[in-house]
């Protein structure tokens, strides 16, 4: 008896597909894996299960969704929840100022009704503690876990605040189906043993699991039936039997873009090291970096991969001095000062932020501004002397702009055109022209094709090469396609957990890169 | 706990240069309490549904004056004027704290400047109404009302109908016995409805209406997630909110006995928001503790500060300095530390091992 059916779902972000003729099936009582890349369109697909909001303020989604043969279309979590689904989030969905009862049966307290409430309503009914923590001990109790129930959750181990969830969730009496959206990632390997066990048992006791992990070698461990996702397109559902760990970690990193012909490479490799990282960490929410020592050698490009939230973004935004930052970073011989954009502006580097419209562009401003007006900030160009005044010399930065917007072909009615209107890969553009104004001979691409479309992402792309190979440009290039950092990179450094996870060259294979980003030690994997 | 230790110090230290007697203290301190309490009361359920502190009370205090007007216009006095205007209040107070917190929503992470913006916007149009259309387009009947030119109403308005109406309810001085002619120059009817507010409030907080503001207030992703509806109940803590200044500010100004049309509800947010925050309330963290504690002591620097300046410098107007800075003081303080707490508590690099 199948117990959900997702029928060719399919989800737009703008004009971007999310989702593509997805679909999935889940059996009553069984472990169902869900494995994908970021973007690969896991979340999307559990946020329109679960009636996320953000999925109805996006338009929606198409496709047909049965639950025990019935139409389903849930607008609101609470519909969700009415039907028996149950989901523990990748962050904790906890109130850290409640008690643990009191987290437990958030939004279906057991309440006794008082004359007040009998004249205005059942919202002002009284909460009965009692019955409420009777209960959460009982699905305390069904996790073996023996604490005391009216303990506040801040301050708990996090390990604790996960199985608070999953006793959220389990005791709401007719939980049918329950996801678990990377639910050991926080967890230690004794505690990760435990949870999955008691995973294993709530599904004996007739609850179905959509379980999403990272760790390939749990999932084939646990699930009965794998899905594997890519690039919003389902690519296969196995039972776990049948396929094994390497061939999962390819098919989930799959070869996307077919490699493009580049410019020729004439460079003449030489091993001079541009910049040395030692222990660097940098307090960047949701991407710390924790430790990471690596070199890069003048001339090259160096990508840096690994999953959303390991860490990678954090390394580029770190030797710029945007979050605080620890370690050593080497320029030349010279160590940079940290936490200083300005000092790491003036040592030649530059930065194409992945938040282009928030980091990287003066929206508001003419694309003349925002393409000269690091430069005219950190190295004083296109000013000139009037008395004791410095002015913009606004016939140079003319002519500047004019000749970058002829080289990078940047689509626009004219140097004066506000960049609020301009599309993505022509941001981008813009981005890349004052990276190149200032002249660096280190620069930091971080995301550089993130929501642009697909032509102009090779524009991008290509820029970029062309950068590297006519003006010596070394390129440390930040991305979450693995396809497109293979495609231009001569190293690719793997960030997992905030380290680094090894350095592989791009025509390594798909599973070894699969393998790697998702958190395999490199040892195991190259063997 | 900082703040109110700093004021009881400051409050004794005060006392002391007043020479006043301490049974004139006790007895004036009994009547601001019975006159503050329930519009700092008002501020508690803004503050635990997330919202910060709702200067938008002052909405509130409009829709007590606005019944006020019109049973004054009606020559309607006594207790069965107090009552009607309570009754007339709560719909005018219930439609403004529904607007508030429609507005409310849409500025999420900027309610208290947009609550004190809204006060000082809604101040505007309350004065359109009663100089302009008052006496044109709403007929007044009672000409005392009216100011000279026969449109818009006077600046101030006697309220001797009504004066006392709740506060000496209980007709205790019928009783020819001296503990009950005692009893008849304190405001006790008030003290009970005021603890009567207090309970229910209290009561509300334990109920399932009361645990979903909790949850609204400490995490609204959560909340909504666990499928509250986040907006529904910011909006009801709002009304609740408006609903209980209207009526605060009525029993207010029945003490007093005289309104000043256009000033009477310009300070009431400013005073009950720094009552509250002398009490040792937070932005995020507020009971009828601190609402009680904090009126105290406001009130009572209040009541001791111009007496003081003059003991001490020889001029009045020192202490009167004295209270408008502490009372603006006293909330940029608190906002201050606010900010200063949420930024302590951010991860720093050292907290990442």
């Amino acid at each position: 008896m199948d117990l959900l059916q997702m029928k060719n779902i399919s989800k737009y972000y703008d004009e971007n597909k999310v989702l593509n003729d997805v679909t999935l099936t889940i059996k009553e009582g069984e472990i169902h894996g869900l494995v994908g890349e970021n973007g690969a369109g896991k979340s999307t697909l559990m946020n329109i299960l679960f009636g996320m909001p953000v999925i109805q303020s996006t338009g929606g989604y198409e496709g047909e969704i049965l639950i025990n043969g019935e139409p389903f279309t849930p607008t609101d979590p609470k519909d969700a929840m009415d039907v028996g689904i149950g989901m523990v989030h990748q962050e904790f969905m906890l109130i850290p100022g409640f008690t643990i009862t009191e987290n437990i049966k958030i939004n279906r307290e057991i309440t006794k009704p008082t004359v007040i409430s009998k004249v205005f309503g059942k919202t002002l009914e009284k909460l009965d503690y009692e019955a409420m923590a009777k209960d959460a001990k009982i699905a305390l109790k069904k996790l073996d876990m023996s604490i005391d129930e009216y303990l506040p959750v801040a301050g708990l181990p996090v390990g604790y605040m996960q199985f608070i969830e999953i006793a959220r969730e389990i005791d709401k009496t007719h939980l049918k189906l329950l996801i678990l959206d990377e639910p050991t990632a926080v967890l230690t390997d004794t505690e990760a043993a435990k949870f999955l066990e008691i995973i294993n048992r709530l599904a004996d006791s007739g609850i179905s699991i959509l379980f999403i992990s990272h760790r390939l070698e749990e999932i084939k461990k646990l699930s009965d039936t794998i899905t594997i996702l890519r690039d919003g397109e389902l690519v296969k559902t196995v039972s776990a039997d049948e396929i094994d760990i390497p061939e999962i970690a390819r098919l989930m990193v799959g070869r996307k873009i077919e490699l493009t012909q580049m410019a020729e490479d004439n460079r003449i490799k030489k091993d001079e090291i541009l910049l040395e990282i030692k222990n660097l960490r940098v307090n960047m929410p949701g991407e710390i970096v924790n430790g990471v020592d690596v070199t890069v050698k003048k001339g090259e490009i160096l990508g840096i991969g690994g999953l959303a939230g390991q860490g990678k973004i954090g390394i580029a935004n770190g030797i710029m001095g945007l979050y605080e930052t620890s370690g050593t970073i080497i320029k030349d011989g010279k160590e940079l000062p940290l936490n200083n954009p300005r000092e790491a502006l003036k040592s030649s580097i530059a930065f194409l932020s992945e938040d282009r419209r928030g980091v990287g562009l003066l929206l508001d401003h003419s694309i003349e501004f925002n393409i000269v007006f690091s430069s005219l900030e950190i190295q004083e160009r296109f000013l000139k002397k009037v008395g004791p005044l410095k002015l913009i010399d606004n016939e140079e930065v003319r002519n500047h702009v004019l000749k970058m917007i002829e080289d990078l072909d940047i689509r626009c009615t004219g140097p004066r055109q506000h960049t609020r209107h301009l599309s993505g890969g022509n941001q981008q553009k813009v981005c890349i022209a004052r990276a190149l104004t200032l002249e660096p001979d280190l620069l930091l691409v971080s995301e550089p094709t993130r929501g642009i479309d697909i032509g102009a992402k090779k524009l991008v792309l290509d820029t970029l090469v062309r950068l590297n190979r006519e003006l010596g440009v070394t390129i440390i290039i930040t991305s979450s396609e693995l396809g497109e950092l293979r495609q231009i990179s001569d190293r690719i450094a793997i960030i997992y957990g905030g380290k680094l996870a090894g350095i592989l060259k791009p025509d390594a294979s798909d599973e070894t890169f699969g393998l790697l980003m998702a958190g395999e030690s490199i040892e195991k994997v190259v063997d | 706990m900082i703040v109110p230790i700093i004021f009881l110090v400051l409050c004794i230290v005060g006392s002391f240069f007043t020479g006043l007697p301490a049974s004139f203290l006790v007895n004036e301190m009994i009547i601001r309490l019975a006159r503050n309490l329930i519009l700092v009361l008002s501020l508690i359920l803004p503050i635990i549904t997330g919202l910060g502190l709702n200067f938008a009370i002052t909405l509130g205090a409009m829709a007590g004056q606005i019944a006020l007007i019109i049973i004054t216009n009606f020559s309607i006095g006594g207790s069965g004027g107090f009552f009607l205007s309570i009754l007339i209040s709560t719909p005018f107070a219930i439609l403004f704290g529904f607007l508030v917190g429609k507005i409310l929503n849409k500025a999420v992470g900027k309610e208290m400047i947009t609550s004190m913006v809204l006060g000082f916007f809604a101040n505007g149009i309350y004065q359109l109404v009663f100089l302009l259309f008052a006496g044109t387009i709403f007929p007044i009947r009672n000409d005392t009302l009216l100011l000279p030119s026969g449109v818009g109403i006077k600046n101030t308005v006697d309220l001797a109908n009504i004066k006392y109406s709740l506060d000496h309810l209980i007709p205790f001085n019928k009783i020819k016995l001296p503990l009950f002619q005692k009893l008849a120059e304190y405001p006790i009817p008030t003290f009970l409805l005021t603890l009567l507010l207090f309970l229910l409030m209290g009561y509300l907080l334990k109920t399932k209406l009361g645990q979903d503001m909790r949850a609204v207030g400490q995490d609204p992703e959560v909340a909504r997630i666990s499928g509250i509806n986040v907006e529904k109940t910011k909006i009801i803590s709002v009304i609740i909110s408006t609903v209980l200044a209207a009526w605060g500010q009525i029993i207010f100004l029945q003490n007093i006995g005289t309104m000043q049309t256009y000033g009477s509800h310009s300070q009431v947010g400013l005073f009950a928001v720094a009552s509250l925050l002398v009490g040792g309330a937070t932005v995020d963290k507020a009971s009828w503790k601190e609402a009680l504690i904090g009126t105290f002591l406001f009130h009572f620097l209040f009541v001791i500060s111009p007496l003081a300046g003059q003991n001490l410098f020889g001029n009045a107007q020192i202490g009167e300095y004295f209270r408008v800075f502490v009372a603006y003081g006293v909330i940029g303080l608190a906002l201050v530390l606010h900010a200063w707490e949420k930024d302590k508590a951010k991860i720093t690099l050292s907290d990442i091992d």
